[in-house]
């Protein structure tokens, strides 16, 4: 809790940027503050569960930071091995469904023919609100 | 004793055996190695009533092929209508497809038996079939008799058991199960080298495709850019025959190349002296390299070089990169397949109804693992803002570089690479699960991995035993879309190379019944 306090008040004089990874060692060690792992938590809408899985992301981090020794100076990114074709695209005619029934079936809760979900924008309460995550 | 290559396809044929007594004869072996944990579901009532249609099918002559009434087992991230689709994970337990994944329909069409669904790592994610929801699977070799000859020399006082082998992942389950013969052939998966790994630990042949030749619809997806479906039997051939009825385009997955594609039979080939060879020795001879597959990866380089072939060393100059690229890659893609799991239309779904974002963050937290929810957070950790050019984009380039050194290596006339698969055999369970899951990925990929990032065909091939009676296995990698060509290489080798069939404790009990069949079960399919 004490490096949330920390950061928050080192936000202030810094108009809201935030810098998650501590600076004095931007590519280095790859320390995982407490406002980065809430963030990284409601993105991703798991949660680390304990102080060990937050010590393998900053592992992976540190292991991950050896790209950068990579010269990609005019590499252009590759998204698929398969670049140099044409995607297939199918005609737009409609060939199947109609299988409402089917597919309500793997649901846990509906209503006719719905999928029943609890209500939206509702904001997940942020870390000091809610029960404390991190197990020791 | 060994293998007969003598055909199954022939006995059912000629009524030498039916579908239902094969099918029933692999049912009760699975029963009785049920303790290697390689299946989640056994399927033994559709089995059955597949073999019973097979035996209509044979007995009025119009048999569909050769994997008509020869069982099979599918991995369980491929969804299969009607049959329970768990991907080895609490989130996925008790949802049921309401279809087939191409491949998996493919196989059906052709007359296979599906013995059940096997056990992976969950997710897919793993490299040992150790992290399970429904246990770790054990490699049948631990219970051969060459393991078991050469343990009894060690004295130990712990629990008989204790010491058994990984299956490698994370594909341990579908290799498990035709490792112990319960099955002619599985699918398994083959994102990192999850088919190759177990490929080589069990002793088999593991194939993976090229990209874009085999479909990925129904294939619960970990990296798309990256996955394919592999294939694990115990002969070159079978792997071909698989092959030949898996790969084409298919108009529900706009990945899979538009290029014809016929079943094909593998030529025998006798004469390797136009074959080029590329050993890339700088980057794969790591110091961690046990001395035992070291040592098999210089004799078959030798024993194509005495062979009249050309061996020439080759460099991959960015492969020791692979492993980092893919970490990144890998956790990026699968941070946003696994954002489909929330609890709204399948799968597992909390209790909690207070809003929307509570059930879903609660449905993850129950439903997955410790080593997805790490991945899961790892990859959105790749893609903020911040770090998605430093990370995600560099690690894109980076890829382009890996795939670029392997182009030009076959440039420069190399037909086939040839590299070990697998650091060492297979290690105690034990053993293995002193590091986590990213750390054990990140060693056993080593040689496995960049063949995906390339999208390259390649296949384990399994060579010899090592000291302690366990399989090893080396890899071959082929040019893009050239599979025929790779398999052809490799089942020369293959015979070469000649390596010996397991002696699970189970069959050599069983001598006498099984030894008439005894041959189906390390036949080949091959007609």
């Amino acid at each position: 809790m004490w490096a949330r306090a920390v950061w928050l008040s080192l936000r202030a004089p810094f108009g809201g940027r935030r810098g998650f990874i501590s600076t004095e060692d931007p590519q280095g060690s790859g320390r995982i503050t407490a406002e980065m792992i809430e963030h990284l938590e409601r993105l991703a809408l798991v949660d680390f569960g304990s102080r060990e899985a937050v010590a393998r992301l900053e592992k992976a981090i540190a292991f991950s930071n050896r790209l950068h020794a990579v010269h990609t100076d005019g590499v252009e990114p590759m998204e698929s091995v398969l670049e140099d074709r044409c995607l297939y695209l199918r005609s737009d005619d409609v060939v199947e469904g109609n299988c409402a029934e089917e597919l309500l079936q793997n649901s846990h809760r509906i209503v006719e023919e719905y999928f029943v979900a609890p209500p939206g924008n509702i904001p997940l309460p942020k870390l000091d609100e809610q029960e404390p995550v991190l197990h020791s | 004793s060994h293998s007969l290559r003598e055909m199954v396809s022939a006995a059912l044929k000629q009524g030498q055996i039916t579908p239902t007594e094969l099918c029933q004869k692999c049912l009760s072996l699975i029963k009785k190695t049920k303790y290697l944990n390689a299946y989640i579901t056994v399927t033994e009532e559709v089995a059955l009533k597949q073999a019973e249609e097979s035996e209509k099918r044979y007995k009025n002559g119009q048999s569909l092929g050769v994997l008509d009434g020869i069982p099979i087992a599918i991995k369980d991230n491929f969804s299969t209508s009607g049959i329970e689709t768990t991907c080895a994970s609490n989130m996925l337990k008790g949802y049921v497809p309401p279809y087939n994944a191409t491949v998996v329909q493919k196989l059906l069409d052709q007359g296979a038996l599906l013995m059940g669904k096997t056990n992976l790592d969950e997710f897919a994610m793993g490299s040992g079939s150790t992290d399970s929801v429904f246990g770790p699977v054990k490699n049948p070799w631990s219970y051969s008799k060459q393991y078991r000859e050469r343990r009894r020399q060690k004295p130990h006082g712990e629990n008989e058991d204790s010491n058994w082998v990984i299956t490698g992942g994370s594909s341990g389950g579908s290799a498990a199960a035709v490792s112990a013969f319960t099955c002619f052939a599985a699918l398994g998966s083959d994102t990192g080298g999850s088919t190759r790994n177990p490929a080589a630990l069990c002793g088999l042949v593991g194939v993976k495709p090229s990209y874009g030749l085999v479909s990925r619809h129904g294939l619960i997806p970990l990296v798309n850019s990256m996955d394919a479906p592999g294939i694990l039997t115990r002969y070159v051939d079978d792997a071909a025959v698989v092959l030949g009825m898996l790969a084409g385009h298919d108009p529900k997955d706009s990945t899979t190349v538009q290029d014809p594609v016929k079943p094909f039979t593998l030529p025998s080939l006798t004469d390797v002296s136009k074959l080029c060879i590329g050993i890339p020795k700088k980057e794969y001879l790591v110091p961690e390299l046990s001395s035992e597959v070291r040592s098999l990866w210089s004799k078959a380089a030798d024993l194509f070089e005495s062979e009249g072939a050309k061996v020439v060393e080759v460099s991959l100059p960015h492969i020791s990169y692979s492993i980092v690229c893919y970490h990144v890659l890998c956790t990026s893609e699968v941070a946003s397949n696994m954002a489909r799991f929330d609890g709204l239309q399948y799968g597992h779904r909390c209790d909690i109804d207070v809003s929307t974002e509570a059930m879903y963050a609660a449905t993850r937290r129950e439903g997955f693992n410790e080593v997805v929810r790490g991945r899961i957070l790892s990859g959105n950790f790749f893609l903020l803002k911040e770090n998605y050019e430093n990370y995600f984009i560099k690690a894109q380039k980076v890829r382009r570089l890996i795939a670029n050194d392997f182009v030009n290596v076959f440039n420069s006339g190399v037909d086939v690479l040839l590299t070990p698969t697998t650091l060492s055999a297979a290690v105690p369970y034990l053993e293995f699960i002193k590091e986590d899951n990213r750390t054990r990925s990140a060693q056993d990929d080593i040689f496995t991995q960049a063949v995906n990032m390339a999208g390259l065909p390649a296949v384990n091939i399994p060579v010899a035993l090592s000291n302690q009676g366990l399989p090893i296995g080396l890899q071959f990698i082929g040019r893009a879309f050239c599979d025929q060509q790779l398999l052809t290489i490799a089942k020369w080798f293959e015979k070469q190379v000649e390596f010996p069939v397991t002696q699970l404790q189970e069959l050599m009990d069983d001598c006498s019944s099984v030894l008439e069949n005894g041959k189906l079960a390390s036949m080949s399919l091959k007609q």
